[in-house]
């Protein structure tokens, strides 16, 4: 057997120095008073929002009101004017040390194009934050963990060894999904999973997304414009409207508020036939 | 400190193994156990689970591939840890993760052979680019108004306007380097009056062209096939030709026109500047007077060999130009293609320019202009 000493003192040589433990507070995703501007249009003015541990939030609004960017400030891709933002109970805003790596282990983000590394297979894709935050797995390991997500996200096994070019826009979703998905975060962001899927693939996904949410105990942030999605999915919806976020909570209690947005976008044409879809059963 | 997970070998009044496993079962935490379940040799009766105090699928992944392996029985998990094995059970998958390679046999001849057909259907492939960069021409010329003169003028300003400076610097030095080397070696036979001759001449025959050709392949044709390349990849040039945009007439022609017009001003730019950076190191090292180095270059510089210039000026833009934008109508599939596209188009449109070079020297010195 392996001297298990040495192969732990080897690992701590070059491991990153932290691993947070699993995350048991309530909110996972902690906003208060964020301010996006650029230049002098304001698309955040003092945004808060707070995701509870294990549902999956929709974050809803329309076209330009900035539910990508909140996304990217949260993960800390976009560094807001002013405001607070924890994930996991560490910080985002200010502090950019080694504090940031931790953190990055623990969520996964799916981009809406995918955003596949184009000169690696999908496996190599999912290998890839492997090898950045758990230099120690063996290769073997480390390569069957990538097989078992890629069949995880719904994609057949020919996938693994195909590059991105050669996969269809759903395939590439679920790809990213996979490497969304590689290191077992707590958190995932995915940004509008089903647009130009069709309905037939993006209920797949829906479930796809429900069931990985229940059995992994993850907690999701999902932008999505997809109606369907929320009825079926989502736990609570947010909405975004007014630079803020104007209104949380399950579709019942947002279709009992007034404000016109909300209004129009749940009682127009679509969001009925989708609320009528889903009263039923 | 990072816990790691912990494994326990029990054996049974009955002789069978077990193996009792605790501490957290996550990703960051099966490093060593993994490699401990590696190495297990059968028999090994059943797993016990009831000390795992935390688990996600990397860690229920190593426990089911454990018992798999040892056909061994899985005791004292909750019931959200025999979920998260079965849901990774469920997607146990043998599939390679790099596309399989060929057998060596197979690559042995597989890729010269390839390679040769490769280099058939590239020649193929230019010349078919050529015939519709002809066709785009012909359209032009019949329906002028599809001429695209802002694109044309964009791309004067880019290829020529914007490469004053760094051309201008470059042929400066090259003509001090040509008269201060070319007055060190001609003044052991006290002939550094010759150095007019020798900077002259080759500045206006040879080097004013060629480098600036090579600049413009370094700067311009690079960017025309990362340009053009990365438009492939976004699927814009398909969205031109489904508007009835011939991408060729929109991209195309506007950079050749550009590049071959801007050779030859920029050709002759460079000449002069050479000529000037020879002249001003006279000056100030050989005590040849600024004013009386020009008056000679007029008297040995024949005109033939300024003619010799601006005929190979606009031809090296013309290749330059179908180079890049070639290179760059050829990109498929990924990032990495629009890199290895660039790289070629430049140095194809370096090497092609010298090897043209060489044989517009032969072909003058015959016509008589030596």
């Amino acid at each position: 057997m392996t001297d298990r000493d040495d192969l732990i003192y080897e690992v701590e040589d070059d491991a990153t120095d932290f691993i947070p433990e699993l995350y048991r507070g309530e909110y996972p995703i902690v906003v208060e008073g964020l301010i996006n501007q650029f230049g002098d249009f304001r698309i955040h003015d003092d945004l808060s929002l707070k995701v509870k541990r294990g549902e999956i939030l929709g974050v809803v609004g329309g076209s330009g009101t900035g539910k990508s960017v909140l996304m990217r400030s949260i993960i800390g891709l976009q560094t807001p004017r002013e405001g607070h933002i924890e994930v996991l109970g560490r910080a985002i805003t200010g502090a950019h040390g080694s504090d940031g790596i931790d953190i990055r282990s623990r969520w996964g983000v799916l981009f809406q194009g995918g955003a596949l590394f184009s000169t690696l297979t999908v496996g190599e894709n999912v290998e890839v934050p492997l090898k950045q935050f758990y230099p120690e797995l063996a290769d073997d390991l480390r390569k069957e963990i990538a097989r078992y997500k890629v069949l995880l996200s719904g994609l057949p096994e020919e996938a693994t060894s195909k590059y991105p070019s050669e996969l269809s826009g759903g395939m590439k979703k679920r790809a990213g999904l996979a490497r969304a998905l590689a290191l077992d975060p707590q958190v995932l962001f995915l940004d509008e999973p089903t647009a130009g899927l069709d309905p037939v693939g993006a209920a797949k996904f829906d479930r796809l997304t429900r069931e990985l949410t229940d059995t992994m105990g993850l907690t999701v942030f999902l932008i999505t414009h997809d109606l369907d999605t929320l009825h079926s999915i989502c736990d609570r919806v947010a909405v975004l409207a007014d630079k803020q976020v104007i209104a949380v909570g399950t579709i019942p209690e947002l279709v009992a508020q007034d404000h016109p947005w909300i209004k129009e976008y749940f009682g127009g044409p679509r969001g009925r036939a989708a609320s009528s879809a889903y009263e039923k059963p | 400190m990072r816990e790691w997970a912990n494994l326990e070998i029990i054996e049974d009044a009955e002789g069978a193994h077990r193996v009792a496993v605790s501490g957290p079962l996550t990703i960051s935490s099966i490093a060593v156990i993994d490699q401990q379940f590696r190495e297990l040799e059968a028999p090994v009766a059943a797993f016990d689970l009831s000390g795992v105090t935390d688990m996600d699928t990397a860690g229920a992944w190593t426990v089911f591939r454990a018992t798999r392996r040892l056909d061994a029985s899985i005791e004292g998990a909750s019931e959200t840890l025999s979920d998260l094995i079965d849901t990774v059970a469920s997607a146990a998958s043998e599939a390679p993760i790099r596309p399989v390679r060929q057998p060596l046999m197979n690559r042995l001849f597989g890729e010269p052979g390839r390679a040769v057909m490769d280099m058939l259907a590239g020649v193929v492939n230019v010349v078919g680019f050529l015939g519709a960069v002809l066709i785009a021409v012909k359209d032009i010329i019949r329906h002028p108004s599809r001429f695209r003169i802002k694109a044309v003028v964009r791309q004067f300003e880019l290829v020529g306007v914007h490469a004053l400076l760094i051309i201008g610097l470059m042929s400066f030095l090259i003509g001090i380097v040509v008269a201060q080397q070319g007055a060190a070696q001609l003044q052991q036979f006290g002939a550094e009056a010759l150095t007019i001759n020798l900077t002259g001449r080759l500045a206006t025959r040879e080097l004013g062209v060629l480098m600036t050709a090579i600049m413009v392949a370094g700067r311009s044709g690079s960017a025309f096939a990362a340009q053009i390349g990365t438009m492939n990849l976004t699927e814009e040039i398909d969205a031109m030709r489904t508007i009835g945009v011939d991408p060729v007439e929109a991209l195309v022609i506007p950079r050749i026109l550009a590049a071959v017009v801007m050779m030859l001003l920029l050709g002759f730019y460079a000449i002069v500047l050479t000529i000037i950076g020879g002249a001003t190191i006279s000056a100030l090292t050989l005590g040849i007077p600024f004013d009386s180095f020009l008056l000679r270059i007029q008297e040995v510089v024949p005109t033939y060999d300024l003619w010799v210039a601006l005929v190979k000026a606009p031809v090296f833009g013309l290749i330059v130009a179908i180079a890049g934008c070639y290179q760059g109508m050829q990109v498929e599939g990924n990032s990495e293609e629009v890199g290895k596209r660039t790289t070629m188009a430049v140095v194809q449109a370096i090497f092609a320019v010298i090897v043209l070079d060489a044989f517009f020297a032969v072909f003058f010195t015959e016509l008589g202009w030596a």
